[in-house]
């Protein structure tokens, strides 16, 4: 094959292939089923015992919470807000990069989603999880989390649905109920291949319980792809929705360097760009873990660098805007905000923030890096320092508001810097069990996408 | 119910373009009672088979539309009836704030409508059915694929049935009883 192929090529056949190597649908079900059919090997052990042991710091700092208070946290008057928002924010958007790939490309139709979406949709779920913690725990007082629920309690008081901060509850809750639904329709007919090659009784009974009796009909499969182009269809929108109400709990306030129209924009792009790294930052560990190079190929890899590069490039430019406006809008509030991000106490937050968001990505545009592994892996890694760095930035723009007086600084404690590394722990413990117990890769899906399954193959002359 | 378990003629096939085949070969021969079964949805197959559209997005509609006016309500009568609350001088009723909360209720109502209307329109969950009684099925959900024919199909005769199908490609035809 030449090494400069047209993709858009209206022959399927003359396309790059999304499954590469000499596999048919039997080999394709055989790689996929392997990870979870084998006994797990020796690494596996390590890493979940690794992100357990962390999952156990994260809880021990949430119990240590429950019982002292938030005291225990580097907040202060005037930062009110501080890692608890900055985690959410930063989990949430990593999490907007599996709806984006298994919602919006799968409308426009760009079939090279099909080996990735699976494993993405699953990292969307768990860092909704670890963002939805934040939240939950953010007074302290956790058995107090139902007053945001609209049902009558001992007060006769509803919640304010005029405040976005009870958006955020709608909006998160939905977003991972849909993910979670729209991950789990897609694991029905995948389960049900698990249960039919179940060797034991166990694995039998479990996969067959959760693939429902799917008998892969045609009846089922109608109603099937019916509802799986309505869940994109819903999810899309809801994706952009949950970031830009995500972004209304800074742009529906008063303060300089919040109160901007940008926000929703911006906040959506910011999450892709981190979402997509941490796709590439988990596949590229697991395909060669997996051996799944056929199925998630190089051609995959460099289409989702592309994304960052776009996606790095809007924040960029959101950055600039930022400050355009800011000097524009003639606010000197505003105009101090900005130039005491670049230039104040946190310059060294805001620089890390543009050298890892806006600089990074750039490499991507040649592509002997974009199709390096090593170089995508640790730009990557960059994207998701930068990304929690910006929601740093944008928390800390509290610490000097109008009254000089009342400036101050926020250090995190001990306790911040470990329920943070803690979230990180629950992350990559749910992520193992997942790579373990279910197929990582969309196996009816990866079968659709392959040249094999077009009916008319072999009917030369009909054109399709 | 006896009559609703009782099965037919299973036979397997190498590729979905002989699938399709078959079952545009059925379909012409009048049968009705018939089914197909692949581990991937065969584009195509619906038009093949002669089945009609799925009728899952009325239900997602009215899922939809119970979500936003729910939500909707909700908020109207929490925040303009039963406790009105004065924040900044708005109105009580603003509807500009409650169009998130409104669109994530109608999204989120719709998705249930689509997941579970699809299963209820599936006939799922249903552990057991007579076709996974046939030897080969389960490699139906790795790389092979199915028809099956119902015996109260109108133009049912075992021999000639089982006929037909080989003649259409079917290998290893099996006669499933319930």
């Amino acid at each position: 094959m030449s090494s400069h192929v047209i993709n858009y090529d209206l022959d399927p056949s003359k396309r790059v292939p999304l499954v590469a190597g000499n596999n048919d649908f039997k080999s394709v079900t055989d790689i996929i089923c392997a990870p979870v059919e084998q006994p797990a090997p020796s690494w596996w052990w390590i890493a979940t015992a690794a992100s357990g042991s962390v999952l156990l710091l994260l809880l021990s700092m949430l119990g240590y919470l429950f019982w002292e208070g938030i005291g225990i946290w580097g907040l202060n008057n005037p930062v009110a807000w501080g890692f608890d928002i900055v985690n959410l924010v930063f989990w949430v958007g990593i999490g907007h990069a599996g709806t984006l790939i298994s919602a919006i490309l799968f409308l426009f139709r760009q079939k090279w989603r099909t080996s990735i979406n699976r494993f993405s949709e699953a990292m969307t779920l768990f860092a909704v999880i670890c963002a939805l913690i934040f939240p939950a725990v953010h007074t302290g007082r956790p058995w107090v989390d139902y007053f945001l629920l609209p049902i009558p309690n001992s007060m006769a008081i509803w919640p304010n649905f005029r405040s976005p901060l009870l958006w955020d509850l709608f909006a998160f809750t939905t977003y991972f109920t849909v993910s979670l639904l729209f991950w789990y329709v897609g694991l029905i007919p995948d389960l049900a291949t698990l249960r039919d090659r179940a060797k034991t009784k166990t694995r039998k009974v479990v996969y067959g319980l959760f693939a429902l009796g799917w008998r892969g009909a045609n009846r089922h499969w109608q109603n099937y792809e019916k509802a799986y182009m309505i869940l994109a269809a819903l999810a899309a929108p809801l994706v952009l929705s949950v970031h830009s109400i995500v972004s209304f709990d800074f742009a529906t306030s008063q303060l300089p360097g919040w109160h901007t129209t940008i926000f929703p924009p911006y906040f959506v792009a910011g999450a892709v760009f981190s979402g997509f790294a941490m796709v590439i930052s988990l596949m590229v560990i697991a395909r060669e873990l997996f051996g799944m190079k056929d199925l998630v190929t190089m051609y995959h890899l460099e289409c989702m660098n592309k994304v960052i590069l776009a996606t790095g490039s809007i924040v960029g430019y959101a950055y600039g805007m930022e400050f355009f406006v800011a000097w524009y809008s003639g606010n000197e509030y505003e105009a101090f905000a900005f130039i005491n991000r670049a230039f104040g106490p946190y310059a060294w937050a805001y620089w890390i923030m543009i050298s890892c968001n806006v600089i990074s990505p750039q490499f991507f545009w040649f592509k002997k890096l974009r199709t390096s592994i090593p170089v995508m892996f640790i730009i990557s890694i960059f994207v998701n320092i930068g990304m929690w760095f910006e929601r740093f930035v944008i928390v800390m723009t509290l610490h000097r508001d109008f009254l000089p007086s009342s400036w101050g600084y926020f250090r995190p404690t001990w306790v911040d810097l470990s329920t943070l590394v803690g979230s990180f722990g629950l992350f990559f413990t749910l992520f193992l069990l997942f790579l373990k117990f279910l197929p990582m890769v969309a196996m009816a899906e990866v079968k659709g996408v392959m040249p094999a399954a077009n009916p008319h193959l072999g009917h030369h002359g009909e054109g399709h | 119910m006896r009559k609703k378990h009782s099965f037919g003629v299973v036979c397997e096939f190498q590729s979905a373009a002989i699938l399709m085949k078959a079952a545009t070969g059925l379909r012409d021969a009048g049968f009705t009672k018939f089914e197909t079964y692949s581990p991937f949805p065969v584009h195509g197959m619906d038009d093949a088979m002669g089945l009609k559209h799925s009728k899952l997005g009325w239900i997602v509609l009215c899922g939809g539309i119970t979500g936003l006016s729910g939500a909707l309500l909700l908020q109207w009568w929490t925040s303009a009836v039963d406790y009105k609350l004065t924040i900044s001088g708005k109105p009580f009723f603003s509807y500009q704030a409650f169009v998130p909360v409104s669109f994530e209720c109608m999204v989120l109502f719709s998705a249930f409508c689509a997941v579970f209307g699809m299963l209820a329109l599936n006939g799922l969950p249903k552990l057991y059915h007579p076709v996974f009684k046939y030897s080969r099925y389960h490699n139906a959900t790795s790389h092979t694929f199915l028809i099956s024919i119902d015996k109260n199909d109108p133009l049912y005769k075992e021999q000639e049935t089982a006929l037909l199908l080989q003649q259409l490609g079917g290998e290893n035809l099996e006669v499933v009883e319930d």
